[in-house]
């Protein structure tokens, strides 16, 4: 049981991988750090795990389950078992959605009955502590910091089995970045959840992974 | 011996120290939404700065920093109602920054006395034209036509365009071959210090940064921040806006940290840092990884709806002492403690 990539060979130009035999695995309830400069690959590693990005050679593996392709190719419960949060909240979420609907995006997708999305968007938003009145509001009147609160909630709506954390907080200022790695690991202890936390704060992995990968540029 | 806040404001504010180069005094700035609400963005705002001095002021998301650096640079919106006073002392003269005429700010002050360094350099630049490009058209904007010398024939004392944008480069160790890149061919170093360039190309006194790190990586940072002490060292003031405390430890002299558009403490930042007084400056040094990752529950107020008395007082695990003014001890102040 495990999200597991092995031997990741990607790239977005013919001829020019940015990543050569790259892996990770990440087990139930671990948080796995994966550190490195930018430009090393980090998010591109992420969004395969993701299953955002075809490798062009390698696998990847959900609990002992093959995904081929990435994104809609793959069957929806494969999908939906690795939720991901980028590190820009405003270029993550479709501008003429109020944070209400950005939440219950995923249980919409998914058809989740609406009372039922009701509830759960309820307990979500009282998770990452967001307050009512800002739930009405769409992303341009809210503040990074929120926006990105609303992002954690919508990654965490389907109780994804992993995380994907791609530079999650590094936009944040402390306190809000302290507020969601903690709400994150509310769920790793709670029910197990697995993360990828990617990172090029080599001091934030330290503290918050169980183990620190790193990626050096080739 | 403690002076109230008050005094002390007045007789920094009567009697400037000589070397202020900018005199922030009593400002509070609000701003009226289209649908009626009043922004508090800042309320009874005091500092100076110093030349060969970094002042870092730190805070949450929604604290009223960046509003501050707008208020400086004379850049707040129409609808901002402005109290209190900024003075520029500088080359001789002083100006009233918020009473002076927006064709005086653009004429002299911004560019030229005071430069800013902003947020994400990469998406500040045009993206159609090279750095040479973009500098060359700061340094011919900003200087005066008589200064100007073209062409290889010209001897003397003021330097041609090229020969200032290949020493505003310089300053900021660009690679002059660089400066033939567009912004999409540059790293976020490079932009970064293409950005700094054209905050200099005014050879300005008193550099505003504001966020200048926001989602760069940590070496990043302390390139910019580098870069920034150095600017200081060289005479000039640095007022640096961000909620990265460990780029303002860096590089400080003194941290201000502000909350809800108030100003909670000030002092010397080793002191400040290893010795926080306010509750608020404990918690935000907690929530760093190397104090824990321990959040400040609850979040900071909209600015639209402001609690009465102490903004901090529901998230704060003290006694409240229902101080809002800074006292000061020497030469540190806090709000409450």
């Amino acid at each position: 049981m495990s999200l597991t990539a092995t031997q990741i060979t990607v790239g977005y130009r013919r001829g020019a991988p940015v990543l050569r035999q790259a892996g990770v695995i990440v087990g139930p309830g671990q948080v796995v750090g994966l550190a490195g400069p930018s430009g090393c690959g980090k998010s591109t590693l992420a969004r395969v795990l993701a299953m955002l990005l075809p490798a062009w050679s390698g696998e990847v593996w959900v609990d002992g389950v093959l995904a081929g392709g990435a994104r809609h190719r793959i069957p929806r419960q494969l999908r939906t078992a690795v939720g991901v949060v980028f590190q820009s909240p405003r270029r993550s979420v479709d501008p003429r959605f109020t944070l209400a609907d950005v939440i219950a995006e995923p249980l919409r997708a998914t058809h989740v009955p609406s009372s039922d999305a009701e509830a759960r968007v309820r307990e979500l938003v009282s998770r990452v502590e967001l307050t009512g009145d800002l739930l009405a509001r769409r992303p341009h009147e809210v503040s990074d910091g929120q926006l990105q609160r609303a992002c954690l909630a919508r990654a965490l709506a389907l109780r994804p089995r992993y995380l994907v954390c791609d530079e999650m907080t590094s936009m944040l200022d402390a306190s809000t970045a302290a507020a969601l790695v903690s709400e994150v690991r509310r769920e790793v202890s709670g029910r197990r959840m697995g993360v990828l936390a990617v990172s090029h704060d080599r001091e934030l992995l330290d503290v918050w992974a169980d183990d620190v990968v790193s990626l050096g540029s080739e | 011996m403690t002076t109230s806040a008050h005094d002390q404001r007045h007789r920094a504010s009567d009697t400037p120290a000589p070397d202020v180069l900018v005199d922030v005094h009593r400002l509070s700035v609000r701003i009226r939404t289209p649908l009626g609400h009043v922004v508090h963005a800042l309320n009874d705002v005091s500092f100076g700065l110093r030349p060969g001095r970094v002042l870092a002021l730190v805070g949450e998301s929604g604290s009223g920093k960046s509003v501050l650096a707008a208020t400086i640079l004379g850049l707040l919106p129409a609808n901002a109602q402005v109290r209190g006073r900024i003075m520029l002392h500088d080359g001789g003269e002083s100006i009233d920054l918020l009473r002076a005429s927006e064709t005086r700010l653009a004429a002299k002050v911004r560019g030229r006395r005071i430069g800013l360094v902003p947020q994400s350099a990469s998406t500040h630049l045009t993206p159609v034209r090279t750095a040479r490009s973009q500098l060359e058209e700061a340094v011919r904007a900003l200087t005066p036509r008589g200064h100007r010398r073209f062409g290889a024939s010209s001897r003397g004392q003021s330097l041609t365009i090229t020969e200032r944008v290949r020493e505003l480069a310089g300053h900021v160790g660009l690679d002059p071959a660089d400066l033939a890149l567009y912004p999409h061919e540059m790293s976020g170093g490079m932009a970064q210090r293409v950005a700094t360039a054209l905050a200099l190309a005014g050879d300005p006194r008193v550099v505003v940064a504001d966020e200048p790190t926001a989602g760069l990586d940590r070496e990043l940072v302390h390139l910019t921040v580098d870069l920034l002490r150095a600017l200081a060292s060289e005479g000039r003031t640095v007022l640096l806006i961000t909620h990265d405390l460990g780029a303002a430890e860096r590089v400080a002299d003194d941290i201000a940290v502000m909350y809800a558009g108030r100003m909670l403490e000030f002092g010397p930042a080793t002191q400040l840092l290893s010795d926080s007084w306010h509750d608020y400056t404990r918690g935000l040094l907690r929530a760093l990884p190397a104090g824990g990752l321990v959040p400040i529950p609850g979040q900071p107020p909209s600015l639209t709806d402001l609690p009465p008395g102490c903004a901090f007082h529901r998230r704060c695990p003290g006694e409240c002492s229902g101080d809002l003014a800074l006292t000061w001890f020497g030469e540190r102040a806090v709000a409450c403690r």
